[in-house]
């Protein structure tokens, strides 16, 4: 019987659901899009970044990886709740809050 | 090894995505740069209290937490990850464990100063090998933004509200982390997200790897309790350490430091503007209360001053 | 042949500890089941135990100390009473929601108020929905035993199991104990293996989970099974325990039940009093029983009901009131089981008894036995709600 996060879906029974709600993988919470509570999103201008990476460890949403080459990636839209926090800290204007058409 | 903000933010993220804190919501970025103090060698069992972030980290099935988690009750985070951390020494002597671990344990401002105060005292009187981080928000958040004892003078609560004859909480913040300097930990320290998180950053690394109980206190902003536009939390941490209103300071084995001075001291009223919660104090007859505050911060910063002189 | 020794329940529970040799005790003194973590802690600065002793601060964070132990991988254990059970009554709950197979030593103290130290059974029976497992006993060679089974049964089921005794009276009191050899306590009770803990190699855990509606009753159900399923795991380890020590022990123990017409349930050290009472009355050609409750949780109803199916009255005993206008719930379960087996024709009375340590005679459960005799000649029940030996 699967232990798996995944598996534990909301028409699972009680005979198949891990013992006492404990989960037995990390970071499962990865499947979870939380991006969809976003009304503005930010955007990069890649011409402005320095990668000075003052935006990365503001998020709150984990949405501004930084790659192994020391440099931050496009930001995870998946996660981002559009908070603003990153584009208010940008000393270079290289990210813009707009308005998020979905 | 001298800080780099680069290095740092390449190590390995411990909290993942898909949490369900508030936008702009100051604890998982607290939660997130503390697990990155870990080396990645070790390995860290989490406890959070009961709190927001708690029932934003693990909604069944979903846990934010890479590493081994746990969560109890409101009250007891302390004691909780005191008895994992010494079930892991009791194993390991035993041999039964090969990894190594470290023990941290989060709380709120209400499990934390209030309702857990108990069990953090105990947890840091006996010493264990763990860091207790409070994310202060000043206020129980997760039920409404009620006071607790971390609020501070005069804020618009929900239990506190500004009204005609009882202008807000009528009084002042705890000192917490005096508090629990006086238990004779060996580190202790005060911090907030500064510029490249070098203080944040470097207090965390101190606290998981001075052997012994340590505490952290970090001010973790709010935006729907402190009533701010969300985008504004590094502009308000800035201004609460630049009026002194949150010293950063740290006390290693007694002794005090202090880790920024302002080059000038901003008048606290530059802080208070920036939040609703401290709106009626700037209502025509409220001067008073700005005053008042003005000097309880002037009087905590001077007897900070002279404990870091000693 | 075991050890023969003197020891009270406290001192033979805290032997039981010290063979058994557990990871973590949190634990926090309290009248009267203190000196359970005073002897533990004599063993462990002596070098007797390998356990990791925590002395924290409060009831409720010993349990929350044992709640992080256990989920870390440990053999976790606490003592308490009374107040002190209350306390960290919060915690029970999580700790069985959680499925953690805690230990926990209880000598059974009367709450506030009035503060009153002595005995009665209101601090378990006030927290006996948390979901924990409940063995109680009748005297010091029960505490003993029942502890000693206490970690196979619970770790089976993983459920959180308490083991009761009475406070002073079998706590304190001194009596002949016969001790199994340690090397047999510890094959019997062996090594504690969870499939899943916090610090179990390259698999993380999060334990605590927030459920919404959608899964709390899923979970619920399933810690209502494994209830259920401890009926025969208690059964089985009783029994096992039985072939080491020739001591075999079930969910109830019947005495002069066979031809009984009048019978008493009763739990704890009283049983001990009622059979001097019954052995009195049966010399008196008086058909009179008892039913001895061992296992409180999970409560052994199809037990009950066979072994009251033929009497023409019984009495529950609670030493403890539910304050509901109605009865303890002894006499609530005792009616629900037989109710639910389909039996009707039992006069039943409850008495609540021996609070705060008021004595319980061998006189006064002889007056029970009277008044059950006049139920059964009158055919009338009367008041089924009474207080023993308290002053009109």
């Amino acid at each position: 019987m699967s232990q798996l996060a995944k598996d534990m879906t909301p028409s699972i029974t009680w005979k198949e659901m891990t013992m006492g709600c404990n989960i037995y993988e990390g970071g499962t919470s990865e499947m979870v899009e939380t991006g969809d509570w976003r009304t503005n999103k930010p955007v990069l201008d890649w011409d402005k970044c320095k990668q000075c990476l003052l935006c990365a460890p503001v998020c709150p949403d984990l949405s501004i990886p930084v790659g192994k080459d020391g440099k931050r990636e496009d930001f995870n839209y998946f996660f981002c709740k559009g908070c603003g926090i990153c584009a208010n800290v940008c000393p270079f204007g290289a990210i813009t809050m707009v308005k998020d058409e979905k | 090894m001298s800080y780099s903000l680069k290095e740092n933010l390449m190590k390995e993220e411990r909290l993942a995505g898909g949490h369900r804190m508030c936008a702009g919501c100051g604890s998982p970025i607290a939660v997130r740069t503390i697990l990155r103090a870990l080396e990645p060698e070790d390995k860290a069992v989490v406890c959070s209290a009961t709190s927001c972030l708690e029932v934003s980290t693990f909604m069944y099935p979903y846990t934010s937490w890479k590493g081994s988690f746990i969560h109890n009750a409101f009250e007891n985070a302390a004691a909780t990850i005191s008895g994992v951390e010494t079930a892991y020494r009791a194993l390991k002597k035993q041999g039964k464990i090969d990894d190594s671990y470290k023990f941290i344990a989060f709380g709120g401002d209400g499990g934390t100063y209030d309702i857990g105060f108990q069990s953090l005292s105990g947890a840091m009187e006996r010493g264990h090998d763990m860091v207790y981080v409070c994310y202060d928000n000043e206020a129980y958040m997760n039920t409404g933004i009620q006071r607790s004892s971390s609020t501070p003078h005069f804020a618009d609560t929900t239990t506190t509200p500004a009204g005609k004859v009882i202008p807000g909480k009528m009084q002042q913040k705890k000192n917490l982390t005096k508090i629990m300097v006086a238990h004779g930990i060996p580190y202790a320290a005060q911090t907030t997200f500064i510029g490249n998180f070098k203080d944040i950053s470097e207090k965390a690394h101190k606290a998981i790897y001075t052997p012994g109980a340590a505490f952290l206190n970090v001010m973790a902003p709010c935006p729907r309790g402190w009533r701010y536009p969300s985008e504004k939390l590094m502009e308000i941490t800035k201004l609460a350490v630049e009026t002194c209103v949150w010293p950063l300071y740290e006390v290693f084995e007694g002794k005090y430091t202090l880790n920024y001075r302002p080059k000038e001291k901003k008048p606290v009223v530059e802080y208070l503007k920036t939040q609703g919660r401290f709106a009626h104090m700037f209502k025509p007859g409220n001067e008073w209360m700005i005053e008042e505050v003005q000097k309880e911060v002037d009087r905590n910063w001077e007897d900070l001053l002279k404990l870091s002189e000693l | 042949m075991g050890i023969r020794e003197r020891l009270s329940g406290n001192e033979a529970v805290a032997y039981a500890m010290k063979q058994i040799n557990p990871d973590v005790m949190g634990a926090y003194p309290i009248t009267p089941s203190t000196e359970i973590p005073q002897y533990f802690s004599a063993y462990v600065d002596n070098g007797e135990v390998d356990t990791e002793f925590i002395a924290v601060e409060s009831e409720h964070s010993a349990m929350s100390t044992c709640i992080g132990a256990q989920a870390a991988g440990a053999r976790a254990i606490s003592a308490t009473s009374s107040c002190g059970l209350c306390y960290m009554t919060e915690m029970l709950y999580v700790a069985a929601s959680d499925r953690l197979p805690i230990t926990l030593a209880v000598s059974c103290r009367a709450l506030s108020g009035p503060i009153n130290i002595n005995n009665d059974h209101s601090d378990a029976m006030g927290v006996r929905d948390t979901g924990w497992l409940m063995l109680f006993a009748e005297n010091n060679q029960e505490a003993y035993d029942n502890y000693l089974q206490a970690m196979r049964i619970g770790e089976a089921v993983s459920l959180p199991i308490m083991i009761c005794q009475d406070g002073f009276i079998t706590s304190h009191a001194i009596e002949n104990i016969e001790l199994v050899e340690t090397e047999k306590v510890k094959e019997f009770v062996g090594k504690y293996e969870p499939q899943h803990f916090l610090l179990k190699k390259d698999e993380p855990m999060s334990v605590g989970a927030y459920a919404t509606s959608v899964y709390y009753m899923e979970a619920k159900r399933q810690q209502a099974q494994a209830m259920i399923d401890a009926k025969e795991v208690i059964k089985k380890v009783g029994a096992e325990f039985g072939k080491i020590t020739g001591r075999t022990y079930g969910l109830i123990e019947t005495y002069e039940m066979e031809d009984a017409e009048e019978a008493i349930l009763i739990i704890g050290s009283s049983a001990g009093t009622a059979k001097e009472a019954i052995q009195e009355l049966r010399a008196q050609n008086k058909k009179v029983g008892l039913i001895k409750i061992r296992s409180f949780r999970p409560f052994p109803s199809e037990e009950i009901a066979e072994a009251l199916k033929h009497v023409k009255a019984f009495a529950a005993m609670d030493k403890d009131d539910s304050f509901n206008a109605h009865c303890g719930p002894i006499y609530a379960e005792t009616c629900a089981a037989l109710y639910a087996a389909g039996i009707h024709e039992p006069k039943g009375i409850n008495y609540i008894y021996g609070l705060g340590g008021r004595d319980v005679r061998v006189e006064s459960i002889q007056h029970v036995f009277a008044e059950l005799e006049k139920i059964v000649q009158t055919g009338d029940t009367g008041e089924t709600y009474r207080y023993l030996e308290v002053r009109e």
